[in-house]
């Protein structure tokens, strides 16, 4: 115990690098998984295809391919992102697939009488996307969304083989120490995983059962 | 609900208005698309003569290349074997009837889910050591992809096993059938089959989650690709990293497409067949398909 706390500021730093780069990223794949599942059921063909296309290529590559890509691949066409923001967009851009996958669905989720009604009444796509069907979608997409959110911050893991010093590298940096200190190493990154997941999980529960709707 | 209950069906204008939103959206992909390959033709990166390293035997990267997707299948493999005999396991023991029994098999599943894979990968490769127990990368990977996806891998049959209508296991019984042939005659056989598609949509998150092997140093498709570079750096400079780069991840990319079409057809197969009578579509949350550990809510 007396490590962690001659530790601290270390913790701390790593904690608040792993918070920084999940809310970040989550920002972005929140909004460009939005844009894509919109693109999903436009009626452009050809921007169908395109967002398609993106989510198909992101669901089958590694997470660490994305990072490997920008890092290592960036730099041979004179792009260089540091490792943070590297992190930030690998985990950002593959993130978005998943988002435009749980937004989807929750469209999908929709009935289509809602999307019938607003049309009869005139609305166009762009109008009844926004006014009826998506503000319903967010809602059923709540606990996906609240998943994949989860399911991120545990990806930035990743960001530990790349040279950003956040929650888990620090396991490899501190390896010298001796085993019970280490143990409490591995305690100290699990608690901070669940610092950020459990209350994050407790808040998608109850925004689920503020907004939900009953069909 | 169907995209197109959301738009009339085009007529002369949005059809204008489409080709226009096309014209400029393919547009900004050329020029995306241009950009890069100027941006690659300036570096000399699209000189085929480089490109041709990747299939040149003399120069070694085709076998290193195979070897390091050998190896990545070999870790695949493996996993997928023990996870999914753990992951039987694991399900049978949270529908048991001895209290006991269910609690430590929910208690591990919870556990598993609860962490990153990364960090299960890293005690396993880093902390262990320190108690005397010293792990292969080989191994170290394996153990944390079976410990991580079994859990997966109970949640799965445990939601086939619950999805089997209550009749098959009544009639069981009146048959006579003891608990264990129930489970094993008449539960798991339907489960599994109605669970098929959804099995297969984690092996490939299994598969994706075999690059974690990168970071602790296994020699699989990406290590290898850094270290072909570093052994050519010396002689050749940059000649060569792009081209071998690009083949690592083109690799991977490509056994998981040929997996995940794999797991469209048999879900394809499974609605079809009486047998496996999956009526309601199943399909792998999003948020398990990003590998890493998925996300989980406590229970409401």
């Amino acid at each position: 115990m007396p490590f962690l706390i001659d530790n601290f500021a270390l913790f701390r730093d790593a904690f608040l690098t792993t918070l920084s780069l999940s809310l970040l990223a989550g920002l972005l794949a929140f909004v460009l998984g939005t844009v894509l599942a919109a693109l999903r059921v436009s009626p452009v063909a050809p921007l169908r295809g395109l967002a398609t296309f993106y989510v198909e290529v992101f669901r089958n590559t590694p997470l660490t391919v994305v990072f490997f890509f920008m890092i290592f691949g960036l730099p041979q066409i004179d792009f260089v992102v540091g490792f943070f923001t590297g992190a930030v967009l690998s985990v950002g851009l593959y993130t978005a697939a998943f988002v435009c996958e749980a937004v989807r669905s929750g469209i999908n989720a929709v009935s289509p009488g809602q999307a019938e009604a607003a049309r009869a009444i005139g609305l166009t796509f762009g109008q009844s996307l926004r006014e009826v069907v998506l503000p319903q979608a967010f809602r059923t997409v709540v606990p996906p969304l609240g998943n994949v959110w989860i399911a991120m911050v545990k990806n930035t893991s990743i960001a530990a083989g790349f040279s950003v010093s956040e929650l888990s590298s620090l396991l490899p940096r501190l390896v010298n120490a001796n085993a019970g200190d280490l143990l409490f190493v591995l305690l100290g990154v699990v608690v901070g995983y669940m610092v950020i997941t459990l209350p994050s999980a407790y808040a998608v529960h109850s925004l689920e059962r503020r907004v939900a709707i009953l069909r | 609900m169907s995209a197109p209950v959301l738009f009339d069906v085009p007529g002369p204008k949005a059809r204008a208005r489409a080709r226009i939103g096309t014209a400029i959206g393919a547009l900004v992909v050329a020029g995306i698309i241009a950009f890069v390959l100027v941006r690659l033709g300036r570096n000399g990166q699209l000189d085929p003569q480089r490109w041709a390293v990747l299939f040149d035997p003399n120069s070694g990267v085709p076998q290193a290349l195979g070897e390091a997707l050998l190896a990545t299948l070999r870790v695949a493999v493996v996993g997928m074997v023990l996870a999914t005999v753990a992951g039987l396991l694991l399900a049978v023991g949270r529908l048991s009837d001895r209290a006991w029994i269910r609690a430590v098999s929910s208690t591990y599943i919870e556990f598993f889910r609860a962490i990153p894979l990364l960090v299960v990968i890293f005690a396993l490769y880093f902390v262990l050591p320190s108690f005397g127990v010293e792990l292969s990368a080989f191994t170290a990977l394996t153990g944390g992809l079976v410990l991580y996806n079994s859990a997966v891998f109970a949640e799965i049959f445990r939601a086939g096993i619950l999805s089997v209508d209550r009749g098959q296991r009544e009639a069981a019984f009146g048959l006579g059938m003891r608990k264990s042939q129930v489970m094993t005659l008449v539960l798991l056989p339907q489960a599994i089959r109605r669970m098929l598609p959804v099995l297969i949509a984690q092996l490939v998150v299994l598969l994706k989650d075999t690059s974690l092997g990168f970071i602790i140093g296994y020699f699989e498709l990406l290590r290898q690709a850094r270290s072909l570079v570093e052994f050519f750096t010396p002689t050749f400079g940059n000649q060569y990293t792009f081209q071998i780069y690009v083949a690592a991840g083109l690799m991977y990319i490509i056994v998981n497409l040929l997996l995940s079409w794999l797991a469209r057809y048999a879900e394809r197969w499974s609605r079809r067949n009486k047998k496996a009578a999956a009526t309601a579509e199943v399909e792998l949350p999003a948020d398990l398909q990003m590998g890493g550990g998925g996300g989980v809510l406590p229970p409401k």
